[in-house]
């Protein structure tokens, strides 16, 4: 299996049940994956911080949820993060594609993305940075585990190196 | 036209609506409070272990009820959310529109003001018709509640035809004098507990 596959495998075997999403080129494959199998809701949001506000309320229900977006999506989101899942202790698991990072050729990516880390840190979030294919499983497994058994919210963010990153035309 | 005038029905009490809507719930029936006044009035309609409220997050009483009714498909929800907090995030109703839950209700209580930072006055005062941007926004079951008892046949109706709906209704600005309880966690707790997935 790939990393994508991979990833969408194990995500299901732990659990979850809805995906939403704002759109990225390197979310397609596991966008495809989760639509692939017929257990998951799958669909987009509008934008990120609705995307939130949505796996928090699927999980209030009963339901665990993860939220995708690509990294300047992250720059959507504190608010719903500070003032609703952190306090609320809401565990919301985030996958979170890099741009502004290795190859990056749009200047207007990259600031947002010095942003992610030190703002997940900041909110106490953890997050784990993934870039090779053979961490896939057992770190996305763990991640969602932690999330989900400790009540808090919990980032995985995939790098260039795991998806290819996406290249200037 | 102004929006009173397209809209030609009575401006109502949210406190007294609320209490009207909570009557009508008689199936554990969830109900999302927006931040603000709408969770003030709910709670002042009397605590109900289905009641969410929102202590931040403005803007996000629309989402949380559709992830709610998401994955609780057999169980209605209502959100209750103001005017202001509906604006920050408007572009939740197509996205409602769009996933279709059959069992999702939204009701804002449009008093045209950000009331409790000093009753500022909002585009809905003069200009901007909520219930035009559900419709809009694909929500087709949307009306404007003319006067109380029609507000609940639109509740009724919404208890008993597919959705998702959307009731807009003209309020004053009589603040809301309870206030939940404000700790998070708590509020989780018992939210989770009252549908049963805790």
């Amino acid at each position: 299996m790939n990393w994508a596959e991979t990833t969408v495998q194990s995500l299901i075997e732990t659990g979850i049940r809805l995906v939403t999403y704002v759109p990225d080129n390197m979310l397609v494959p596991l966008i495809a994956g989760f639509r692939a199998d017929e257990r998951m809701t799958v669909f987009s949001s509008t934008r990120e911080e609705e995307a939130i506000g949505i796996a928090c309320g699927a999980f209030l229900g009963g339901q665990r949820a993860v939220v995708m977006m690509q990294s300047s999506g992250f720059g959507n989101i504190p608010n719903a993060l500070a003032s609703l899942a952190v306090p609320y202790q809401i565990p919301v698991l985030m996958i979170i594609t890099e741009r502004g990072a290795l190859g990056e050729y749009n200047s207007v990516q990259v600031p947002i993305t010095r942003v992610i880390r030190p703002t997940l840190d900041a909110l106490g979030i953890p997050h784990f940075t993934l870039d090779r294919a053979d961490e896939v499983d057992f770190v996305t497994r763990r991640m969602a585990s932690q999330c989900f058994n400790t009540q808090q919210p919990a980032a995985l963010i995939l790098s260039s190196l795991l998806t290819g990153g996406k290249q200037d035309r | 036209m102004s929006v009173q005038a397209r809209f030609g029905g009575e401006v109502m009490n949210r406190l007294d609506l609320t209490k009207r809507l909570i009557a009508l719930l008689t199936h554990d029936e969830a109900v999302v409070g927006g931040i603000g006044n709408s969770n003030f009035d709910l709670m002042g309609a009397g605590h109900r272990p289905q009641n969410f409220y929102m202590l931040g997050s403005m803007g996000m009483a629309v989402p949380i009820g559709l992830g709610v009714a998401l994955a609780q498909p057999e169980r209605r929800v209502f959100v209750l959310d103001g005017d202001g907090s509906l604006l920050m995030n408007l572009n939740c109703l197509p996205t409602v529109a769009q996933v279709a839950p059959r069992n999702l209700t939204i009701v804002v209580w449009d008093n045209s003001a950000y009331q409790i930072t000093g009753v500022q006055q909002t585009p809905t005062a003069e200009r901007t018709d909520l219930v035009a941007v559900a419709q809009g926004a694909g929500i087709l079951n949307a009306e404007w509640a003319k006067a109380e008892e029609h507000f609940e046949q639109l509740v009724e109706r919404s208890l008993t035809e597919d959705g998702p709906h959307f009731i807009g209704v003209r309020v004053d600005q009589a603040p809301g004098q309870a206030r939940p309880e404000r700790d998070p966690v708590i509020l989780k707790d018992r939210f989770m507990r009252g549908l049963g997935v805790k």
